[in-house]
């Protein structure tokens, strides 16, 4: 790399049809509306160049969320209005910059801080996203209502669930699968109208994911897991900050308002 | 906010459920309601494969810009999909607005292999329009093909309502207007093709006519009214600097085959190789002039974010300015840390400079495309390229510090012998001793050179129509004696050799020559199972084998015979420009090894002339 490059750390939302696509194919995506942008990005070396570009948190295919982020380096600097602004121009339907913050000339990539998410689950109904031609309505109604009466099952186990000693559920690792308590990863658990708020370790020192914690639920309810009947949203990322107090990520830099001075 | 067709769990529980989602950037929105047509344009094979085609995206590009058209896409769902949709009974739909394609008024599916036929049938039948066509009623879309296979479009005849011959960028505009002039008229779906019929470059299968003599061959092939026109002139771009070409091309999510900007500079080819159609059927050469597509360089990667960018022609070494663009975009592309994909060039001091620019020399080899092993077979196959040339090529790369060598063969050519075949590796070999005489501290380490070859499968529109092509036993035993040939070589250790298996090359053989009768046989394959024919994982000879004795239809006519000098061809109908009379005596020239010029050396009077332009005016122009 030339000289001296500048972190920054850019705050996103993925939802609608964009939960379909992987962050690997997400990241291609920013890095061409990036360039499309014709931002200042840095670049590798060598011959097929690339840019210095990292995720925070990957989300699974199918989740939505209001609090992403990945970091980027570049050569020189616009305003975050100006980021915002000149990027959204490059989006689609689905995705969307909400800030841009200058990070400290020393600070880690977003990836190896991050320490929590805070999660919204619901009930996936046949919402406005997708819709199918030809439907057999008894039998949609039929299981709808059944997932339905599920799902109410679950939500009466939610104020129980933390009140365990423990909460052991299957976990795969790479080399096998095991039963695990996770309810160390478990900092919230409660019902928000008829929708259920989790916030989870997340990272590199403990990952929980909302699926495991909705699993816990289904066997505390004792009714089975169907992955596809929960729609997760991610609201927003954390890390610990000095104190040691979770924080959103957007806490790690500052605004940039005058780029001419950074 | 955007819908999907499809619901979440369906997508959920798929493979790659980015390919059926649309909203890619520069995706093209329209209230279909505000249209007067919707076009539904497909490429039948997977999405990556699908997305990757140049073709579609000009003429996804040149429909939309009419205010009164709305062009859409679709692709063959993979069979994951595919299965789903059968038991739910899912129409195939449009990735722009999630629509059923039945609903559309024209469905345009792009023939670039005949191993994509049974994918027709399945988007027609996923699509739930009739899959023949003379099933369909007045609701159903106008189904449409174009591209390379509707040069010889009678095996798939029956499925199709038209066909457009030629570049898809000229008669659009006539069909178009045609279509809606017809359609408030309340006319016939026969009227309606009729009236197609009569636009230059369209092809209406109905609207003809075909008996067989009691040997097989084509008897008569004629117009059923006398306003149809006997012969199809294909249409050709001769304004090709004024032509449109996509500024912003989509910019898929997933990684597609050809995740890249691609730039055509050139279409055609001056050459006049003996097995090639693309070199025919492209005649005459013309070129994009180079400050135009530099131009469009830049502002395609601005548009679309691309990281790298190609170059597309049949040979880029025969584009007039190659030096002056390749340095403008080695320059500008550069600042812009764009790649260059660079496209097979004739090995010499420009295209080793430019390589050693662009490209990691540890990683790239050198490529050549000899086709045949011997200077006598390379005459016959008109392939200019001499030992000569490939070994100073190669030496001097040598000497710049490459060590892999790829070369392309097919086996199989028309009048090939053993010592034909044997020169393969005899050609691979002196290839390598010249490297090893190399003095060991200026050359890098050890050479590997990798030879494949293809089996040669006789296209329509070449002077090798009339070839026979090579059985499939004599094939396979020539390519084990190849192989064999090449263990016996001094350098046998730097030396690797693959060749390409025979069932799926005979099939091509069968409907690249085919007619009409063969839409049974396609039929039945499909029905059978058939689909994706194109990828080995699924290929299923013996359905095909099953389809094609159920129907009582003996491949070998098609493929092995060699055919008279006056047997009427199914495709004779349709005029390229090149006459047939040219292909005769180049098929004539092949078998006496006399070699044609390229039409830049010289011209051969071939009657791509006709169109009045490319390289077969440059000479006056320059005089
Ligand atoms: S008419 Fe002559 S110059 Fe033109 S394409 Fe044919 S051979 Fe080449």
């Amino acid at each position: 790399m030339s000289e001296e490059t500048y972190k920054i750390r850019i705050k996103y939302v993925k939802s609608g049809v964009l939960k379909y696509i992987g962050h690997l194919d997400l990241m291609r995506f920013f890095q061409k509306a990036f360039k499309r942008a014709g931002v200042d990005v840095a670049y590798s070396q060598g011959f097929s160049p690339h840019q210095l570009m990292s995720f925070a948190a990957p989300l699974a295919l199918g989740v939505t969320s209001e609090g992403e982020y990945f970091d980027a380096q570049m050569n020189s600097l616009v305003s975050s209005e100006e980021y915002v602004r000149i990027l959204n121009e490059q989006m689609v339907d689905g995705v969307y910059v909400k800030n841009v913050i200058l990070l400290p000339e020393k600070a880690k990539k977003a990836m190896s801080i991050v320490a929590a998410s805070d999660y919204i689950v619901s009930f996936k109904d046949d919402d406005d996203l997708n819709y199918q031609f030809v439907r057999d309505l008894n039998d949609i109604d039929n299981k709808e209502s059944q997932k339905k009466s599920d799902y109410n099952k679950i939500i009466a186990v939610v104020p129980q669930l933390l009140k365990k000693d423990a909460i052991e559920v299957f976990r795969k690792t790479k080399k096998n699968e095991k039963v695990e308590d996770i309810k160390k990863g478990i900092y919230k658990l409660e019902l928000r109208e008829d929708k259920i708020y989790m916030f989870l370790a997340t990272g590199s020192e403990y990952n929980l994911k909302p699926e495991s914690v909705i699993e816990a639920l289904c066997n505390e309810a004792g009714v089975p897991y169907n992955k596809f009947d929960y729609q997760i949203h991610r609201i927003e990322t954390y890390y610990k900050n000095e104190k040691g107090q979770l924080a959103s990520l957007l806490e790690t830099g500052t605004k940039i308002t005058d780029p001419m001075h950074n | 906010m955007s819908r999907l067709a499809l619901s979440d769990e369906i997508l959920m529980g798929i493979e790659k459920p980015a390919r059926y989602i649309g909203n890619e950037f520069n995706m093209v929105r329209k209230n279909p309601d505000e249209v007067d047509i919707r076009f539904c344009m497909c490429f039948p094979d997977v999405y990556e494969i699908g997305m990757s085609h140049l073709g579609i995206q000009i003429l996804y590009d040149t429909f939309n810009r009419r205010e009164d058209v709305y062009c859409e896409r679709v692709y063959s769902p993979w069979p994951d999909l595919d299965k789903v949709m059968r038991v739910k009974d899912i129409p195939l739909f449009s990735l722009e607005t999630q629509s059923p394609v039945k609903d559309f008024d024209f469905l345009g599916i792009t023939l670039q292999y005949e191993m994509c036929y049974t994918n027709i049938l399945q988007v027609l039948e996923l699509s739930q329009i009739p899959i023949y066509a003379n099933e369909r009623d007045m609701d159903a879309p106008i189904v449409i093909g174009g591209g390379p296979c509707s040069y010889n479009p009678e095996p798939i005849a029956d499925f199709f309502d038209a066909f457009y011959i030629g570049e898809g960028e000229t008669r659009y505009d006539e069909v178009f207007e045609c279509y809606k002039r017809m359609k408030t008229s309340g006319c016939s779906r026969e009227e309606l093709l009729h009236e197609l019929s009569k636009i230059p470059g369209i092809y209406v299968p109905s609207m003809y006519k075909c008996t067989y003599n009691d040997d097989g061959t084509l008897a008569l092939f004629e117009p059923i009214h006398d306003d149809v026109p006997k012969t199809v002139t294909k249409e050709v771009v001769m304004d090709f600097n004024d032509v449109h070409y996509p500024e912003k091309p989509l910019v898929p999510f997933i990684q597609v085959t050809q995740d890249r900007v691609t730039l055509e500079i050139m279409r055609g080819c001056i050459r006049g190789c003996r097995f090639c159609q693309a070199g025919m059927i492209y005649r005459p050469t013309r070129q994009k002039d180079v400050k135009l597509i530099e131009d469009y360089a830049l502002k395609m990667i601005s548009s679309t974010g691309h990281e790298e960018i190609s170059l597309s022609s049949l040979s880029s070494s025969d584009y007039g300015c190659l030096k002056e663009f390749t340095y403008f975009l080695i320059e500008e592309m550069g600042n812009q840390h764009v790649n260059i994909s660079l496209p097979s060039l004739r090995i010499d001091a420009f295209s080793l400079d430019v390589m050693k620019k662009v490209q990691d020399i540890k990683k790239s080899s050198l490529t050549f495309a000899p086709e045949a092993g011997t200077q006598r077979l390379r005459d016959v196959i008109n392939k200019g390229l001499t030992e000569e040339v490939i070994l100073n090529g190669a030496m001097q790369a040598f000497y710049g510090g490459w060590n892999k060598v790829k070369f392309y063969f097919m086996l199989g050519l028309p009048t090939e012998t053993m010592e034909d075949a044997e020169g393969i590796p005899a050609l691979c070999e002196r290839v390598a001793k010249a490297y090893y005489d190399i003095p060991k501290d200026q050359r890098n380490g050890k050479i590997s050179i990798t030879a494949s070859s293809s089996f040669f499968v006789p296209k329509p529109f070449t002077p090798f129509q009339w070839a026979a092509m090579l059985d499939p036993e004599t094939y396979i035993e020539r390519a084990h004696h190849v192989k064999d040939t090449f263990r016996q070589q001094l350098n046998a250790r730097s030396l690797r050799y693959t060749y390409h298996e025979s069932y799926v090359s005979v099939l091509e053989g069968v409907f690249a020559r085919g007619d009409r009768r063969l839409s049974k046989v396609i039929y039945d394959a499909y029905k059978s199972g058939c689909i994706f024919d194109a990828w080995t994982d699924f290929f299923d000879n013996d359905k095909w084998m099953e389809a094609f004795e159920k129907n009582g239809i003996v491949k070998e006519f098609y493929t092995t015979r060699e055919r008279s000098e006056d047997e009427l061809f199914p495709w004779d109908f349709i005029d390229i420009g090149v006459t047939k009379n040219f292909l005769l005596s180049e098929w004539k020239k092949a078998k006496q090894e006399i070699v044609t010029p390229n039409c830049r050396e010289k011209c051969s009077g071939c009657g791509a002339a006709k169109f009045g332009g490319g390289v077969c005016f440059e000479r006056q122009k320059k005089d």
